[in-house]
């Protein structure tokens, strides 16, 4: 069971939900960018939610699939295609060996996740198989894909058997759609220009007024200087009440920290564990994968929230992610669909 | 969220956000303030809470990394709340004892040369011999307050001002593994081979970082470290005793 890579795309990595436990020793948590459609995207093909996923990024890879599976594609829409037919999102598609998937054109969003029953059989590396290639850490060999590499796969929860009488096989057609599919009100509300919600960063009153009133009337754009480490945005600049010696602290995936030239910048998924610029404010988990599907040159808006309510918008999308994860054991066991919430 | 008036030290609870609180031990870079920081992460790696994914310690603050999940299945509606009464309940209950002796790791260091070319520089600077310089580095017991900034990477403090040399104007493209240098006050290893502007007056043969041991840090926070001069015939025999 294997993939081949035929052409690997703009930049395609293997990823999961990140290296934890390891900041305390500077190692980088890494992991999919948008974890939500990352996550999804393993639940629909019968794994558990953290299984070694493909990351691709704007101009997607072409991959033969070596043996019949099951995928699933899931985060920005990037025209995928198989055999040069296009398929949906956020569906189980059933592969027949042969199969070749590639992509198009930019629809919307600008990563798309790649999910395949039984997940990518790569080592771990310190708890994880996330690519961090700027250490050459994890992933297949430390770093994106490359033409001819071979993806080996692991065994699948289900067998391809089980797999196979959720589908109607149609003799001749190398590729089968299920009748499974997401109610898309539990997606994340993915938009060009994305207005994302935050809550006060660490420094936040250390702000002088104007730039805490900038910060929720303007709109940032995001500059090409940006990538999975962080993006930097271009707009009205946020400066201190007075400058401040700042002492290196903790950041996270999501903060805002802003450079003395008031220029802020988001830390995305391969930030490091600590940093030394003031943070005015903290993007809340569930818009990050809104956020992670922004490209350079779109604007983001800010809007702020209490701790409470991005709290509770937390607990409800992994309650949300856990109903799915039972929804769909059952309808790979048995074939019934049970109703969304 | 302040610390009442039991509690040894002063102490304030702040959220990062729906799984990391900060604690905040004080504004400065200084050496009782990083025990304290060191005891209450010791503190809570002792008596872990259920949820609790992962601590990780800086100059003056601690931030606990939590599974809001886990804790509102145990009966928490807001997973925050009962993180930082956790957190207070642990740290008034407390008591004012020096911290336990920190583990001190000898660091060999093949000054100048073709290992440590900037020494010259350095030692110009202040109108010192090399040998001398080698000698106030080599003397203090430097601090780990923390790890960062890359993996293995140690914020070390107690450099002598003696020695102490602003960056260089243009950063080197590229500085080997194991560079030790010297950027204004403070000293530092490279784990990792990276561009930078340091000063680098040395090499260890040690390897800093290594994703297969366990811990994967040669240098941890809280721990003493002291570089020890070798020549270079022993940097040398060093790193093939290692292959």
């Amino acid at each position: 069971m294997s993939i081949l890579v035929k052409h690997p795309g703009l930049f395609t990595t293997v990823q999961d939900q990140g290296r934890h436990g390891y900041q305390k020793f500077g190692v980088v948590v890494g992991g999919a960018m948008d974890l939500f459609a990352f996550r999804m995207s393993n639940l629909l093909v019968g794994n558990d939610q953290g299984e070694a996923g493909l990351e691709v990024t704007l101009r997607g890879p072409e991959l033969e699939f070596l043996a019949d599976t099951v995928i699933a594609i899931c985060g920005g829409d990037l025209s995928p295609m198989l055999d040069s037919k296009h398929v949906p999102m956020w569906r189980p598609i059933y592969i027949r060996k042969g199969c070749v998937l590639h992509f198009g054109a930019i629809q919307t969003g600008c990563r798309a996740y790649i999910a395949i029953a039984g997940g990518i059989d790569v080592n771990h590396v310190l708890g994880s198989v996330s690519t961090y290639t700027r250490a050459n850490l994890g992933g297949f060999k430390g770093r994106a894909l490359q033409k001819g590499d071979i993806l080996p796969l692991k065994e699948p929860f289900y067998t391809i058997e089980k797999y196979r009488q959720q589908f109607n096989l149609i003799k001749d057609s190398s590729v089968s759609i299920s009748k499974f599919s997401l109610n898309h009100k539990v997606l994340p509300p993915y938009r060009n220009n994305p207005c994302v919600r935050f809550v006060r960063g660490r420094q936040y009153d250390d702000f002088s007024s104007e730039a805490k009133r900038r910060l929720v009337t303007s709109s940032y754009r995001v500059s090409s200087k940006s990538d999975r480490m962080g993006y930097r945005l271009e707009g009205p600049a946020l400066m201190l009440q007075e400058p401040k010696e700042m002492i290196s602290e903790t950041i996270l995936f999501g903060t805002i920290q802003v450079p003395p030239d008031g220029q802020p910048i988001i830390l995305m998924a391969d930030r490091q564990t600590t940093g030394g610029y003031p943070k005015i404010a903290q993007v809340i988990f569930v818009d990050l994968p809104i956020l992670a599907q922004v490209k350079p040159g779109e604007t983001l808006t800010l809007q702020e929230v209490s701790l409470q309510v991005a709290e509770q918008l937390y607990l409800k999308q992994e309650a949300t992610l856990q109903f799915m994860q039972k929804r769909l054991r059952l309808y790979w066991e048995t074939g019934v669909l049970i109703n969304q919430k | 969220m302040k610390g009442r008036k039991c509690s040894p030290f002063p102490y304030k609870i702040m959220p990062l956000n729906e799984y990391a609180v900060t604690i905040e031990l004080g504004d400065q870079i200084d050496e009782i303030i990083h025990q304290r920081v060191k005891r209450l992460n010791d503190a809570l790696e002792e008596r872990a809470f259920l949820g609790l994914v992962e601590i990780v310690m800086t100059y003056t603050t601690l931030t606990v990394f939590y599974d809001p999940t886990l804790i509102a299945k145990a009966g928490n509606e807001f997973p925050y709340s009962f993180v930082c009464s956790y957190i207070k309940d642990l740290i008034e209950s407390l008591d004012d004892r020096s911290p336990t002796l920190p583990n001190l790791v000898e660091i060999p260091v093949c000054y100048g040369g073709e290992y440590g070319p900037d020494l010259d520089e350095v030692a110009k600077f202040h109108g010192l011999s090399l040998e001398e310089v080698i000698q106030i580095h080599s003397e203090p017991s430097y601090l780990v307050y923390m790890i960062g900034f890359a993996p293995g990477f140690p914020y070390l403090g107690g450099m002598s001002a003696e020695i102490a040399t602003p960056r260089k104007h243009t950063p080197s493209l590229s500085i080997p593994i194991g560079s030790v240098g010297i950027a204004g006050s403070q000293t530092g290893i490279y784990p990792i081979s990276t561009p930078g502007g340091w000063h680098i007056i040395g090499r260890t043969p040690l390897t800093l970082f290594d994703s297969k041991k366990s811990p994967p840090s040669l240098l941890q926070a809280g721990d003493r470290v002291r570089f020890r001069p070798i020549s270079k015939e022993q940097y040398i025999q060093w790193k093939e005793g290692k292959r």
